[in-house]
């Protein structure tokens, strides 16, 4: 038999249909759901009568829209957002799906919950009208986003019409230096291959740095691959992803626990297997780095200073000034002369238990700058609650943050969790978009050990410096 | 979904890289309940100004664009969050095909779902069309699917490569929920052979 990679074997696990000109109906094992891209396609349900194939196989929450102020009980007030929420809480019911609603204690970002509940198993297919669906893709199963009228097809057939996509490897060979963690791997990732650079790839990531991370860490790598174009990264299951499976609320057990396992050994990519593209990066030369303008590829060393237009090329020429003008920022500025106004620790990239376990180290005993917005938003409602019990939540409130409820929050300010005009940002989310987190805010992405030290200076910060 | 027939057209030059999603419709338009009536907010921030006026520089706000079906874009348009309200968006206002160097593949996918060609062409082709997109509102590109080519209001003729299935659905306006459908047999087959063989999914 030829050899495979690791997305070779569970594409062909999943083949439910081929057609002759290679277009596939993949079955889809998991769809998970929220409110924002979801209530057309319930809606397009409704209209031709049609059911949810699978609600067994179908996992609702609402995170986008609801508020983390610890009033939360007591309604959304923008209508809208309120409408979409009950849109969700009924489609849920209606339709008979696996549903946790706001007041549920396992409430949370649906790309933290997924694996949380068990939901999130190796070598399974799994699809979410969500770009950081890709999460998933940490317990090497197929997973990626889609949008609503792919949602309603999987809704209705549990299937979803695909083509294959190229295979690529990124490798991270060695050993992490200090200070450095997961999200610098995935922004190193994305500097080094540019947001276009796995457009029509399934990332397989791999190596000696990735092997070394907890399943917090693969779900921080996987989760950006989307960043850098490519629809799903994934990485081989191993003892680390078992053990963190195991005795989860909705994973197998007994019997049928030691038969998946079986199966899940034999999910990674075989000697000789073909990639159509390898990168490696020696985790040794990956350093803590931030994003310094307003698309995700624009990573540098915190050590660096902020570029010129003029140091890029072709289009990127524009791009770049038109994210120096936005962001305010002159070029040969040390980075960590930056100062900033907010930090926001929290979303599905890292709103993690560890996350806030990293962030809370480096503040333990400090405070928070004079005047900043300074928010902590665990993943879920058990992260939220697992943090408390560990006195996290104490180290964050004495230091000056904000201590919220679970959701997406100012990753993208679906809810009231926005920042205004020219307001910077020390961010733990994906994107730095023009606009993503408030009209006119400025985003700079780093890891929750580095968003930290930036609360404590009220300047971008080495963490190195505060270790 | 609305068919895709030849049509002869306005094309807004857009060349700016990596225009994403949240570009094309910002957040506080994905509340909506509905897929139509976005088109008046597509490219929000960028189109109006903090007061609410339209931002005269942008190119959807001059004369000769306002009535654009056809945009013209710099590379990886669409990337970013998998919304498709950034396809309805811009179907709300009128686009029904987009050109550039490269999409984001959730974009790219979302398009053909809403009845818009996304056409993709090399360099070479994108400066040609974005040249021709600038010459304003007398400039008017043919986008002919059946054929798989664009003409220039020049006559130059570029030719593009598109999936034949999805090529077929956009010219028929075919749903994919009624094909997938007639496959349940084949779905079936599949969940019985699950059933046994990955009992614990």
């Amino acid at each position: 038999m030829a050899p495979k990679t690791l997305y070779d074997k569970i594409w062909d696990a999943h083949v439910a249909h081929q057609g002759d000109d290679g277009t596939c109906l993949l079955y889809i094992d998991r769809h998970l759901v929220h409110e924002v891209t979801s209530p057309q396609a319930f809606e397009g349900l409704r209209m031709s009568g049609r059911k949810v194939r699978a609600p067994e196989k179908t996992i609702a929450v609402p995170d986008h829209n609801v508020p983390t102020t610890l009033d939360r009980l007591k309604g959304i007030d923008n209508e809208e957002s309120r409408i979409q929420v009950e849109a969700l809480d009924k489609n849920a019911r209606e339709f008979g799906v696996v549903y946790y609603p706001v007041d549920d204690i396992r409430q949370g970002i649906v790309h933290i919950i997924g694996p949380e509940q068990g939901w999130t198993l190796p070598g399974m297919t799994i699809v979410c009208g969500d770009s950081h669906t890709a999460t998933h893709g940490a317990f090497g199963a197929l997973a990626h986003g889609i949008g609503t009228s792919e949602v309603e097809h999987v809704l209705a057939t549990q299937t979803l019409i695909q083509k294959k996509s190229k295979n690529m490897r990124v490798e991270i060979t060695g050993k992490l230096s200090e200070g450095v963690t997961a999200k610098d791997i995935t922004l190193a990732v994305i500097g080094e291959t540019g947001t276009a650079g796995g457009t029509g790839y399934v990332i397989e990531y791999c190596g000696e740095a990735i092997r070394s991370l907890s399943m917090e860490g693969r779900m921080t790598v996987c989760n950006m691959a989307i960043e850098g174009g490519a629809r799903a990264g994934l990485i081989a299951p191993d003892e680390i992803t078992f053990n963190y499976c195991e005795g989860r609320p909705n994973a197998p057990t007994g019997k049928l626990w030691n038969e998946a396992v079986r199966y899940w050994r034999t999910l990674f990519s075989d000697d000789r297997a073909h990639f159509d593209k390898t990168i490696t990066l020696q985790g040794e030369n990956i350093v803590p780095v931030v994003t310094w303008g307003t698309s995700p590829e624009d990573v540098l060393p915190v050590t660096a200073t902020v570029p010129a237009a003029n140091d890029f090329k072709g289009g990127k020429v524009n791009a770049a000034q038109r994210s120096l003008d936005y962001m305010g920022l002159t070029p040969g500025t040390r980075l960590q002369d930056v100062e900033i106004d907010a930090v926001f620790i929290g979303s599905c990239t890292n709103g993690r238990i560890e996350d806030l376990r990293a962030a809370a180290e480096i503040v333990k005993g400090k405070k928070v700058q004079d005047g900043l917005i300074a928010i902590v938003v665990p993943g879920s409602g058990l992260v939220r609650l697992q943090a408390e019990e560990e006195g996290l939540a104490e180290i964050f409130k004495q230091a000056g943050f904000e201590w919220r409820l679970a959701g997406c929050s100012m990753c993208l300010g679906m809810n009231p969790d926005q920042l205004g005009p020219q307001v910077r940002c020390a961010s733990t989310s994906n994107r730095n978009f023009e606009g993503r987190q408030g009209r006119g805010s400025r985003t700079h992405l780093m890891s929750p050990a580095m968003a930290a030290a930036a609360a404590v200076t009220g300047k971008l910060t080495d963490v190195r410096e505060l270790m | 979904m609305e068919k895709f027939e030849k049509m002869t057209a306005i094309a807004a030059p857009m060349p700016l890289i990596n225009i994403d999603t949240d570009m094309i419709i910002p957040k506080q338009f994905l509340k909506t309940i509905k897929r139509s009536g976005l088109g008046v907010s597509a490219f929000h921030e960028m189109r109006y100004q903090m007061d609410g006026t339209e931002n005269p520089d942008f190119v959807l706000n001059q004369d000769a664009y306002r009535n654009a079906n056809i945009l013209v874009a710099g590379d990886n348009f669409g990337c970013g969050s998998s919304r498709e309200h950034a396809p309805w968006a811009l179907l709300d206002f009128g686009v029904r095909c987009v050109i550039s160097t490269s999409f984001a593949d959730i974009f790219y996918n979302n398009c053909f779902k809403n009845g818009i060609l996304p056409v993709i062409v090399t360099d070479k082709e994108l400066n040609v069309l974005m040249q021709d997109a600038e010459k304003g509102s007398n400039a008017r590109m043919v986008i002919d699917l059946e054929n798989q080519l664009i003409e220039t209001s020049d006559g130059k003729v570029i030719n593009f490569n598109v999936d034949q299935h999805r090529k077929h659905c956009l010219i028929n306006g075919l749903d994919d929920i009624g094909l997938t459908m007639e496959k349940a047999a084949s779905i079936d087959m599949f969940e019985k052979h699950m059933a046994t063989n990955a009992p614990w999914v």
